[in-house]
């Protein structure tokens, strides 16, 4: 009998470790295999049990329960896992693996269609790499969206005794989980995407800055990387083609800023996370002043498939610009959240209400702040805005990484707003004015609307445009999109308590 | 978590300093180093550490006080770190906070007087489905209520 259990650090927050002391005492003869998460954290720890070849799902799981899942009479039987229409209606390109198998059975990996691209680009010269990326339309998925192929030729064509392949890990934002799951899921895809990566713009040295808050995800891909080195393909030469790529991964240390690349790329050096001045580029003066990718986990992760599959073939999903898939984290205050990947187009009501199946709380939903701390409240009113990079920006918000947290009709906007300015002010990297000293005073000055005084109203707004004109990077230039989208959408919060306090 | 080395080795720095300068940007890895070794970045390394690296002691202390991460005293045996980001929040994540730092009597960032556990605040564990989360030394817990919160606190000691 095989039985798979996640191992997934969401499996494992939610009891899977002790399920799997449960099975072992119950089933000592049972094969248990751990795997990533499938993304219906809803129903973590999700126990799979193979049966002729189909893995029927039972959860969410308890120790009670084990029992009834090894005899198939358990009440929490789902069916067949790929049968669930969670699963059904996902395009996974990315996700292909995660939850599938072993993250760390490399010939699991490679039965299911991992290698095939890194031996399809070995034969390829950089050029033809580079190029392939560009007509995949792959777009970074870190938040950004510039063009990945753009940056690699950038990288490609710099001319430097050594260039640099930076994986961008430090996933601070709140509704982002996805490059977690990966990690922990499937890292050789992501130890994949960066030898690509390496090959085609002639870097033969990688580093993933990794977030400490990801313990499990750091001990799962520095044993991938491990065996990645033992079985040849890292090191002096790569899958025997000769050519050289390695990579070490770097933990970070608990600053949200980091995950500004510039501010990373001073992390990395040893150095305060302060952000730097653009230009000059990273990739002409990156890491140690040499010329560096640095790219998102997910727009690595997502390379090895485009390889696989061809370039054609992932441009075909998505909409508009926005090519291919993207990676739903459906996260908050929502019945059914977790990772759904799909084409981009698909709309937001739909993520909420259909996939999402509305609150967790059963109450109406008030906001849903699309993008992580940065991103705007989209209201109710908004529903129908298609997720691409363009249309998203046309309707005031940013798609950022795609996290959506999800906020009921309890919620004040008004203490959101506060928040975000209180985020800003505590991981400030304090390098320009606007966002060091501007946070701070966002604070006060929401702290004075709330006690009814009218006139700080406009003085939020003018320093919300000096905040997002002045700023260096994202963290202050974007925390206004928060501020500004409460104040818009819901100004019955900043208004009642005006009206209390008269 | 718990650092039985209340005693700081000269010789221990030397080593966990030499073993990380040859790396490309060393001072992060090694500062690492040290923390899990002593529970915190022991002053008796700072002269080493510049000396190794050819740094001041400015950009060495400028370095350490950038990150949450790094401790100039050790924290208490076991460390509890309570999400305070959005997607927590949204299902009552503050509440559960603030209710348990007022039964402790605490701040953000403070220790229980028996030396147990430090309360900090982090901004998101990759929980954002399965909110308010914690985090116990290493360990990621989902869904906290204060009945949880008191049996983890149980579990360490506090």
């Amino acid at each position: 009998m095989k039985v798979y259990v996640p191992m997934d650090s969401a499996a494992k927050a939610l009891g899977a470790e002790d399920v799997v002391d449960a099975l072992r005492a119950a089933a000592p003869e049972a094969e248990i295999v751990r795997t990533g998460s499938r993304g219906m954290i809803w129903l973590e720890p999700l126990v799979e049990v193979e049966l002729d070849g189909v893995r029927l799902g039972f959860g969410p799981a308890e120790p009670s329960d084990v029992p009834g899942i090894l005899d198939g009479s358990s009440a929490k039987a789902l069916g067949p896992v790929e049968d669930l229409d969670w699963m059904k209606r996902q395009t996974r390109l990315t996700f292909a693996r995660v939850g599938v198998i072993d993250p760390l059975s490399l010939s699991d990996y490679q039965a299911h269609g991992g290698l095939t691209g890194l031996r399809r680009a070995l034969a390829m010269t950089g050029q033809e790499i580079v190029d392939e990326v560009k007509a995949s339309g792959l777009r970074g998925r870190g938040g950004a969206g510039f063009p990945t192929g753009i940056k690699w030729q950038t990288v490609h064509d710099a001319d430097a005794p050594q260039k640099y392949i930076v994986c961008n890990a430090d996933e601070g934002d709140s509704a982002t989980f996805a490059d977690r799951m990966l990690m922990e899921g499937d890292p050789f895809t992501l130890i994949e995407g960066m030898a690509i990566a390496g090959i085609g713009v002639g870097a033969t040295k990688g580093y993933v800055y990794l977030r400490s808050e990801y313990p499990d995800a750091i001990a799962v891909l520095s044993r991938a990387v491990e065996i990645a080195r033992a079985e040849g393909l890292l090191g002096g030469d790569v899958l025997g083609s000769g050519r050289a790529f390695n990579m070490e991964i770097r933990k970070g240390a608990g600053a949200y800023v980091c995950g500004e690349e510039t501010s990373l790329l001073n992390s990395l050096e040893g150095k305060r996370g302060v952000v730097r001045s653009k230009p000059p580029l990273p990739a002409l003066e990156g890491f140690l002043g040499r010329p560096t990718v640095v790219n998102n986990v997910i727009s690595l992760a997502t390379v090895p498939v485009i390889f696989e599959k061809g370039a054609q073939f992932y441009a075909d999903f998505g909409l508009g610009r926005s090519r291919g898939t993207v990676t739903l984290q459906i996260a908050g205050n929502v019945a059914q959240g977790g990772l759904f990947e799909t084409a981009f187009g698909i709309s937001l009501g739909e993520v909420v209400n259909d996939l999402g199946g509305g609150t967790a709380s059963g109450r109406p939903v008030k906001a849903v702040q699309v993008g992580g701390p940065l991103g705007a409240y989209m209201p109710v009113s908004k529903f129908d805005t298609p997720l691409g990079y363009e249309e998203f920006d046309t309707a005031g918000g940013l798609i950022g990484h795609a996290g959506l947290t999800v906020f009921d009709d309890t919620t004040d906007m008004l203490g959101m707003a506060r928040f975000a300015m209180e985020f800003c002010a505590v991981e400030s990297c304090g390098k320009c004015t606007p966002c060091r000293i501007g946070a701070v005073r966002g604070v006060e000055t929401i702290d004075r609307i709330a006690q009814g005084d009218a006139d700080a109203l406009p003085l939020l707004t003018d320093l919300c445009e000096t905040m997002k004109d002045g700023s260096l990077c994202a963290l202050g230039g974007f925390t206004p999109f928060p501020v500004m989208s409460a104040l818009t959408h819901f100004p019955d919060d900043f208004a009642r308590l005006k009206e209390a306090a008269e | 978590m718990a650092h039985p080395a209340t005693v700081i080795d000269g010789e221990e720095i030397a080593r966990i300093v030499d073993a990380h300068s040859a790396l490309e940007g060393p001072l992060l890895p090694m500062l690492h180093a040290l923390q899990e070794a002593f529970g915190h970045v022991p002053a008796q390394a700072h002269a080493p550490i510049c000396d190794a690296l050819n740094i001041t002691r400015a950009e060495l202390h400028g370095v350490i006080t950038f990150y949450h991460d790094f401790r100039e005293k050790p924290a208490g045996r076991h460390v509890l770190k309570i999400c305070r980001a959005e997607a927590c929040q949204s299902v009552g994540g503050a509440a559960v906070a603030d209710a348990l730092l007022a039964k402790l009597g605490l701040e953000w960032h403070g220790t229980t007087s028996d030396g147990a556990v430090t309360i900090e605040p982090v901004y998101c564990l990759g929980m954002c489905a399965c909110g308010p989360a914690a985090m116990v030394d290493d360990r990621v817990v989902g869904r906290v209520d204060a009945a949880k919160l008191e049996k983890l606190l149980a579990e360490v000691g506090a």
